[in-house]
């Protein structure tokens, strides 16, 4: 199909799209990366009657150490969080988190912030926002506000940047000594949107969790934080007597969505293999972890 | 409903193209029905089975994602601008040597991304792929016809030819290992 | 690259030897044009004044259409036409799908758009055609079709009346009964110790062709002649189908089928879209192009599969198969497909299962049945996953009801080279048959014994390893006795027109297609070896209704089994009639000459007594120095059908698959995949190789990965590429691809086809595999439905519920 007829504002600054944003209101779209806008426009889902493209916007890539916090500009490609020595160095989740991100033609194309602000519930970034504690910085014509990650997404394919604002970029907490994070996925393909999957970012006092923050993707219609599964974990050194508990209190934290790509149980089940999964690596970064075994829950 | 034109000027194989473009005609319709480089094909329109990728300012990307509006200022590169490419004329004479491909209609995007994945590896240097390896870069990359395994041979075989020999990397490559 | 040639394994001593490039990996001349952007695939061809056509599809699987508003539409911008399923009838005749070998078959009239009702969520309704395709879809949206929305069937029970019927003689929706065997289904099986059974489903799947369909039809009117560019993979077929339902003279219609990106049967019917679009350009006298978007390729290219059977199998407590029976409900959507009708895959379903093994006692039904979904029609190995499946499944079964080894209880019931001539009971002509050599290749080269001792060592760890067997008889090269009596126009002969150029080259038209199987080249590869030429003084033409003998294309197998005999049939008269000739200008006997190298030679001392340069020169250019009476034939044309009560040209193969499940998860990995094959002589090791592994891929993909899922009101719920998921290099295993060579062809040429085996035993390889992981380390229940989802596997394993 062909998309259907747009006009196109090319952006030089974030004051040309805020104007533009300000000017067209809801009929226009920012286009970023575009790998998902693309194909809605293309399939004419998407119909906007202007596209403010602002792949220009030099001041919106780039990734900078800032001391206590990593910057990563929203324009910022997915190639290039994924090969920075930045991110893999403090923010290693999130470097591990691209290595399930589509494929490189996707990925040398894609932003970070374009799929922040998509919200797809199953995508792998926004967990990882909400797993570090991210803020992302949001402009409107009233200035900048910084919106904590927990509160950034609102639900499926929906965030808080309001109409006429626009992601600028985000902040990334640095790991620190205790920090310890993993996050994996259950797909069907590799680089194909995940059925489940959880990104986990824990703060550990020699073998016990002192914080922990395990958040799912793919299971609602946003990224979810496991509150209470945390809360029975914090002060506890992990132990497969332990792991005999998550699935009641990962119950608590979910309500999976029951669709055509998998039942609510499969998600809950789900949920709870990457629990056994994650923690353990949480826990022990250097312990053998046989996350294929049908043992794993009894012995490692 | 408004459809107008906007003028664009690119370099399109090395040559400038100045254009009048549709807002909403992405890249590869621009290259193949505008420049009638056809080379590039279409397949879903939708960023998934790879058969548009092409290379925009020396990195890959999906043709049919990708407005042919954006691209002004740019270099675009298709497989036809590809042909003096060491590299690639490598990766095409293995292709043929291997049974790489059958229908064709996948294997231009096909060699773009074997040339993007050995070029960053003769780039940096820094890992010595396996299949396993080769066969993840080139999973953005539907072919129906073979069963990928003569492909990856075919990668896999050029990669070893220049791990083995990098005073013959291949000029103009991208340099992908830059982390902007 | 390994010359794989040498790795035959001989079933029986070849009678077949012959120099030259067959049985050589010869690289194919249109791979080198494509890698380099130059593959000329419908899409890329641009006509002068050439409109474009956006169809306007049904948004519902089922309504009546009671009135179409076009009038917007028609004043939108760069409209040429706006044309309603009524208006269309009138450019053309009705079509249906039947096939008078089975005159049960109830077909319907179709038309190339909707007349007053629609069937299927995806049916061509209005055509738009424009100055360009994004105009013409601007103006699609403009035309205001009111449909009342009706029930859709879209399930199978056997038994219920149905609530709703989709064509007005057939009151129950079905198709067609069809029974065969030695019983009736649901007998009793004398002299069986155990009988076992289970319930088999094959989702919906299609082709998913890379390259989408697309036409251009080109009418010229002062000629009255019709030029049709397509994608496709019969152009004498549809030559004849445009001439007859469009009323045209068949010697003024041409149709090309220039590259073609991806066929698998799926372009090899009529498609009511395309033909609307021939119908289209007569109507305009401008040539019109359509190419459709992948969102249309989902819902309006043929799918296949949709089976549901329940089947058992007979056994004796030492093992002995006795019985087999299998009854098969076979969803079809809305219309039989034209014009070879929708029978071909029940039929093979009801011939094939059971055919590996030496039983008697088999009896076979299937139900074929209308639904409001998509059409079903010919994918890729027809029939033979369904059966294999099915087959397999059974056995695996019996192997573990009786607790014996698969292999062991495979190897102990194969049908033997010895068993043959044999006619299974399926009706399956066996000259010969070489499933035990298939079986011990594959057996010996995955080394079965240690992935078995390794699977025990490490479910001990956790890791649930599996390893399923799956031997298939392959139906290729299809002859006259199928369509003909059938009374489908399509041809089963193929035909080879060879020239001898003044220079000395050759050149060669054919019948036979090439979708990038490398069937140019392997006939290429042929003419060289039987008329004594290099590779390179050979040229091949296909794909063009006018200039090419009459034949049927790409369909079950033929490309090298028949258009290769035909190509050494040509071959041979060609060099008998240069070699005449030479032996005038050289005053010998014709009969002391051969053709080697290009240079006409003494047969007995290989001395050179001409190049063929010279033959040709002569021939050509001084008949003046010739004899009277010598008349040059330095052209001919050589048909070959296949010989008379022959069906198909039997042949058979093996598959092993190895995989990993992830018990947690029910995500399986395939680590390994093996086929051992007998296609006869081997003209060209790596076209066949790759060509099998691209079947297992596609086999792998409905067995793990591709499902076109409908909800209740008949509405595709994957309806893209994201939904519908192809397999992609990482999840495909390593495939190891072992000829053999095996005997019982007729055919000089002794080749026969294999288009089908990498598909045909796939899917049942991986199924048993991942039973084998489950069921056989006592975690779950055997499934037996496909695909083999994450959620079905857990579901077998008892950790999520739901039906398997």
């Amino acid at each position: 199909m062909k998309a259907y007829p747009f006009d196109y504002i090319r952006a030089e600054s974030v004051d040309d799209v805020l104007s533009a944003l300000d000017r067209y209101g809801t009929e226009a779209r920012i286009i970023a990366g575009g790998q998902s806008l693309m194909p809605m426009l293309n399939f004419r889902l998407a119909r906007p009657e202007v596209l403010i493209d602002i792949n220009r916007l030099a001041e919106l890539s780039g990734i900078e150490d800032r001391g206590d916090h990593i910057r990563v500009g929203a324009l910022t490609r997915h190639v290039d969080v994924a090969r920075s020595p930045i991110i893999a160095r403090h923010v290693p989740v999130v470097a591990e988190a691209m290595t399930h991100v589509a494929h490189p033609a996707v990925r040398n194309r894609g932003t970070l912030g374009g799929s922040l602000c998509l919200a797809d519930p199953a995508a792998e970034l926004p967990a990882c926002m909400v797993a570090l504690g991210a803020d992302l910085v949001v402009a409107g014509n009233n200035g900048r506000r910084t919106v904590p990650a927990d509160a950034f997404f609102m639900g499926m394919f929906e965030t808080a940047v309001d109409d006429g604002e626009m992601l600028i970029e985000v902040l990334l907490p640095k790991s620190g000594p205790g920090t310890r994070s993993a996050m994996d996925e259950v797909a069907r393909r590799h680089g194909d949107y995940a059925i489940v999957g959880a990104a986990a970012v824990a703060e550990m006092d020699g073998p016990a969790f002192r914080d922990l923050r395990l958040v799912y993707f793919g299971v609602e219609d946003k990224p979810i934080l496991a509150r209470e599964t945390a809360a029975a974990l914090i002060g506890q050194s992990w132990s497969p007597a332990l792991a005999e508990d998550l699935k009641s209190t990962l119950a608590q934290d979910l309500s999976p969505n029951d669709d055509s790509q998998a039942s609510s149980a499969m998600r809950l089940h789900l949920a709870d293999v990457l629990a056994r999964r994650l923690l353990p690596r949480l826990a022990d970064p250097d312990g053998p972890h046989p996350s294929r075994t049908e043992n794993e829950s009894v012995s490692r | 409903m408004s459809d107008r034109s906007y003028s664009v000027s690119m370099t399109v194989n090395g040559e400038v193209v100045n254009a009048n473009v549709s807002a909403r005609t992405n890249l590869v319709d621009f290259l193949r029905q505008d420049l009638e480089l056809t080379g590039s094909h279409v397949g879903c329109e939708h960023g998934v089975c790879g058969a548009c990728t092409v290379r925009v300012d020396g990195r890959i990307m999906r043709g049919c994602l990708l407005l042919a509006v954006q691209a002004d200022g740019q270099s675009v590169e298709t497989i036809e601008g590809m042909a003096g490419d060491p590299l690639m004329t490598s990766l095409q004479d293995v292709f043929v040597e291997e049974n790489a491909l059958q229908c064709g209609f996948c294997t231009p995007a096909m060699l773009l991304t074997a040339h993007e994945f050995i070029s960053r590896v003769v780039e940096t240097g820094a890992y010595r792929p396996d299949r396993d390896a080769i066969r993840d870069t080139i999973s953005g990359n539907y072919c129906r016809c073979t069963g990928y395994q003569s492909i990856v041979q075919a990668v896999e075989r050029v990669l070893i030819q220049y791990e083995t020999a990098p005073t013959k990397a291949p000029n103009g490559a991208p340099n992908p290992g830059s982390d902007r | 690259m390994t010359d794989a040639a040498s790795d035959h394994l001989p079933h029986t001593d070849s009678p077949h030897t012959v120099s030259g490039p067959i049985g050589h990996n010869e690289p194919r001349a249109r791979a080198r044009r494509t890698v380099a952007g130059k593959g000329r695939y419908v899409d890329d061809i641009v006509l002068p004044r050439m409109l474009h056509v956006a169809f306007l599809r049904s948004p519902h699987a089922h309504a009546a259409i009671l009135s179409i508003d076009a009038a917007e539409a028609r004043e939108a911008p760069g409209i040429v036409a706006v044309v309603t399923g009524k208006d269309m009838a009138t450019q053309c005749t009705p079509y249906a799908g039947s096939h008078q070998l089975f005159k049960r078959l109830k077909a319907p009239d179709q038309y190339p758009l909707a007349v007053d009702r629609v069937l299927w969520q995806g049916e061509p309704v209005v055509a738009v055609v424009a100055t360009s395709r994004a105009l013409a879809e601007d103006a699609a949206e403009l035309v205001d079709v009111d449909y009342d929305i009706l029930p859709a069937v879209t399930s199978f029970e056997r038994g219920t009346p149905p609530a709703v019927q989709l064509h007005d003689d057939i009151p129950d929706n079905i198709a067609l009964v069809e029974q065969l065997g030695t019983a009736t289904v649901g007998e009793d099986f004398p002299g069986a110790d155990q009988v076992f059974e289970a319930q088999f489903r094959f989702g919906r799947i299609t082709g998913t062709t890379l390259e989408p369909r697309g036409i251009i039809a080109d009418y010229e009117p002062r000629e009255g002649a019709l030029t049709v560019h397509c994608s496709h993979q019969c152009p004498h077929q549809q030559q004849d189908i445009f001439a007859r339902h469009l009323g045209l003279p068949e010697h003024k219609v041409r149709v090309l089928c220039p590259d073609v990106g991806g066929a698998f049967g799926l372009k090899q019917q009529l498609y009511g879209d395309e033909f609307a679009v021939c119908a289209l350009s007569i109507m305009l006298g401008r040539p019109v192009k359509f190419i459709a978007d992948r969102l249309e390729s989902m819902v309006s290219d043929n799918h296949a599969r949709d089976h549901a059977a329940t089947a058992r199998i007979a056994v004796k407590s030492d093992g002995t198969i006795v019985g087999m029976e299998v009854d098969d409900i076979f969803g079809i959507g809305p219309y039989s497909q034209y014009p070879r009708s929708s029978v071909g895959e029940g039929n093979h379903v009801l011939r094939i299962t059971g055919a590996p093994y030496r039983l008697d006692d088999y009896r076979a039904r299937l139900t074929m049945v209308y639904q409001n979904k998509s059409m079903i029609g010919h994918y890729r190995s027809v029939g033979h996953p369904v059966a294999c499946a099915i087959t397999e499944g059974l056995v695996d079964l019996a192997a573990d009801g009786l607790g014996l080894d698969p292999a062991d209880i495979r190897r102990r019931n194969f049908v033997r080279s010895s068993d043959c001539p044999r006619v299974s009971p399926g009706g399956i002509d066996m000259p010969d048959m070489s499933l035990e050599t298939c079986f011990d290749a594959v057996v010996a080269a995955m080394d079965l014994p240690a992935l078995r001792a390794e699977q025990a060592e490490m479910r001990k760890k956790g890791v649930y390893r599996g390893i399923g067997i799956a031997a298939f008889v392959e139906l290729t090269a299809s002859g006259p006795e199928y369509y003909g009596p059938g009374g489908n126009r399509i041809t089963s002969q193929e035909g080879c027109h060879l020239k001898l150029e003044p220079s000395g080259v050759v050149r060669c038209w054919i019948s036979v297609t090439d979708q990038g199987q490398g069937t140019d080249t392997g006939i290429g590869q042929v003419v060289a070896s039987h008329l004594g030429v290099a590779m390179a003084d050979v040229r091949v033409f296909s794909g063009d209704s006018e200039t090419t003998p009459y034949g049927g294309g790409a369909w079950a197998s033929r490309g090298i089994a028949i258009g290769g005999e035909a190509a050494l049939r040509a071959a041979t008269a060609l060099k008998a009639n240069i070699l005449e000739l030479a032996a005038v200008v050289l005053q010998a006997d014709a009969g002391t000459l051969d053709i080697v190298g290009g240079r006409v030679v003494d047969r007995d001392t290989g001395t050179e007594r001409m190049p063929l340069s010279d033959v040709a020169r002569i021939g050509y250019f001084r008949q003046d120095t010739l004899p009277p009476g010598v008349q040059p034939e330095l052209s001919v044309v050589r048909h070959y059908v296949t010989p008379r009560g022959r069906k198909f040209m039997a042949t058979n193969g093996v598959h092993a698959a190895h995989v990993e499940v992830d018990t947690q998860t029910g995500i399986v990995r395939c680590l390994g995949h093996w086929v051992a094959h007998d296609a006869g002589v081997v003209v060209n090791p790596s076209l066949v190789e790759e060509q099998i592994r691209g079947g297992v891929v596609q086999g792998i993909g409905s067995a793990l990965f591709e499902e076109l899922r409908y909800d209740d009101d008949g509405q595709m719920l994957s309806g893209s590429l994201a939904d519908y998921l192809v397999p992609m290099a990482s999840e495909m295993p390593e495939i190891t691809v072992l000829h053999v060579e095996g005997t019982g062809v007729e055919e000089e040429l002794g080749a026969k086809g294999v288009g089908e085996a990498g598909v045909a035993g796939s899917p049942a390889a991986i199924m048993n595999a991942v039973n084998d992981a489950i069921a056989g380390a006592g975690l779950g229940q055997r499934i037996h439905t496909l695909p083999l989802s994450p959620e079905r596997i857990l579901g077998a394993l008892g950790k999520v519920p739901g039906e398997l």
